[in-house]
């Protein structure tokens, strides 16, 4: 009786392990199920929140060329470029024919004593005579010349990043580039730029000075891309 | 027409004028200077240029009103100015003048130059009389007249 009490029991007992070994590994695969569905659920968000970055950054940087290209109208408007030249004169005009009376650059872009910029470049325009004036009125340095030796405009994504690059640009982070479209009175001078001396208006930039500052805020706000140099 | 206080060779001088007008043709026509010529009237050729603030300057592209407090010294001046007075002797040592009529603002420019530059280069004095036309082609005497200014003022 004994006997057969003992060996019920070991065989319950035996039931007993046997059910919750088989429930064990049944929590076990299922847990492991949910940390490979937890794991996959999080590497398919991780994915697309940087495929969604990626996108981002692409769109910002399409919005940022575009607003260089903006830009890029602009500074290669003769207004701008005619003072930005990669020669020893500036030009003049629409066309952006040389200078007259053998103006050439000096030494630090002023012109030389006896044919000195300011000698006919007042701090204002000078409408009666025909004149173009502003303050401080002088050539950029060469490390800033937007044009060839040809006087051919340089390519876009030239001009980029020698804007932007503060060992060519008078040191100018591109927040100072902003400040410096936005303020500079030379700057300013493309959009008031007086009267030939036959009486009519010189042109400005097609882009209003408004919409010169957007485009310079947008490509800055961008992180100031470039197109590839090709 | 206006009213304005002029500096010329460190006289004051009152004119009254159209702000437009030209400083030449306030020199000429209204103070009576007529050493500064009436070249091409506009900035071509150099026949009018004076020193504005030391500068040496167009007149004939100058609008009176841009003027403002500067002072403007002429040709007439350069007699009493030790680089004018060295200027215009070399001139007359190396006989520079033909026709005469580019040369006061040819002195000008040189004078402008040796103010600046007391030794001056070939390329100095091409690059700044670059801009002074002379019909009589006096270039050559004319460079040679500033190297002897400027050793004169040695």
């Amino acid at each position: 009786m004994g006997q057969s009490f003992s060996h019920q029991t070991a065989v319950v007992l035996a039931l007993l392990e046997d059910t919750s070994m088989r429930t064990f590994t049944q929590r076990t695969r299922a847990a492991g199920l949910l940390v490979v569905a937890l794991f996959c659920a999080f590497g398919a968000w991780a994915f697309l929140s940087g495929a969604r970055a990626e996108a981002q950054r692409a769109d910002r940087r399409a919005e940022g060329l575009a607003a260089w290209e903006q830009v890029y109208t602009v500074l290669t408007h003769p207004r701008c470029i005619n003072c930005h030249t990669a020669t020893n004169y500036p030009q003049q005009g629409e066309e952006r024919r040389r200078h007259a009376a053998n103006v050439v650059r000096g030494p630090d872009g002023h012109g030389v004593p006896g044919l000195n910029c300011v000698g006919c470049h007042q701090k204002s325009n000078a409408d009666s005579t025909g004149v173009p004036g502003g303050p401080d009125w002088h050539l950029a340095p060469l490390s800033m010349k937007w044009q060839d030796e040809n006087d051919k405009p340089l390519p876009s994504a030239t001009v980029c990043q020698q804007v932007k690059d503060p060992r060519l640009n008078g040191n100018m982070s591109p927040q100072a580039i902003l400040k410096h479209n936005a303020e500079a009175e030379l700057v300013l001078w493309a959009w008031e730029p007086g009267l030939r001396p036959d009486g009519t208006r010189r042109a400005a930039p097609s882009l209003t000075h408004a919409e010169f500052v957007n485009a310079t805020r947008r490509w800055v706000e961008a992180g100031t891309p470039c197109p590839p140099i090709r | 027409m206006a009213k304005y206080q002029l500096n010329v060779n460190g006289e004051r001088r009152e004119v009254s004028v159209d702000p437009s007008t030209p400083l030449l043709w306030v020199l000429r026509e209204d103070l009576k200077m007529t050493g500064t010529k009436f070249g091409c009237g506009v900035s071509a050729c150099g026949a009018c240029t004076v020193h504005v603030a030391g500068v040496a300057t167009r007149s004939c592209v100058l609008p009176v009103a841009l003027l403002g407090e500067r002072p403007v010294v002429t040709i007439e001046a350069m007699a009493n100015d030790p680089v004018g007075r060295a200027v215009q002797d070399a001139w007359v040592e190396r006989d520079v003048v033909q026709c005469g009529y580019c040369q006061s603002g040819q002195i000008m420019s040189a004078v402008a130059l040796l103010k600046h530059t007391p030794k001056p280069s070939d390329d100095n004095i091409d690059e700044s009389l670059g801009g002074n036309v002379c019909r009589c082609a006096t270039y050559v005497r004319i460079r040679e007249a500033v190297k002897l200014a400027a050793q004169k003022l040695k």
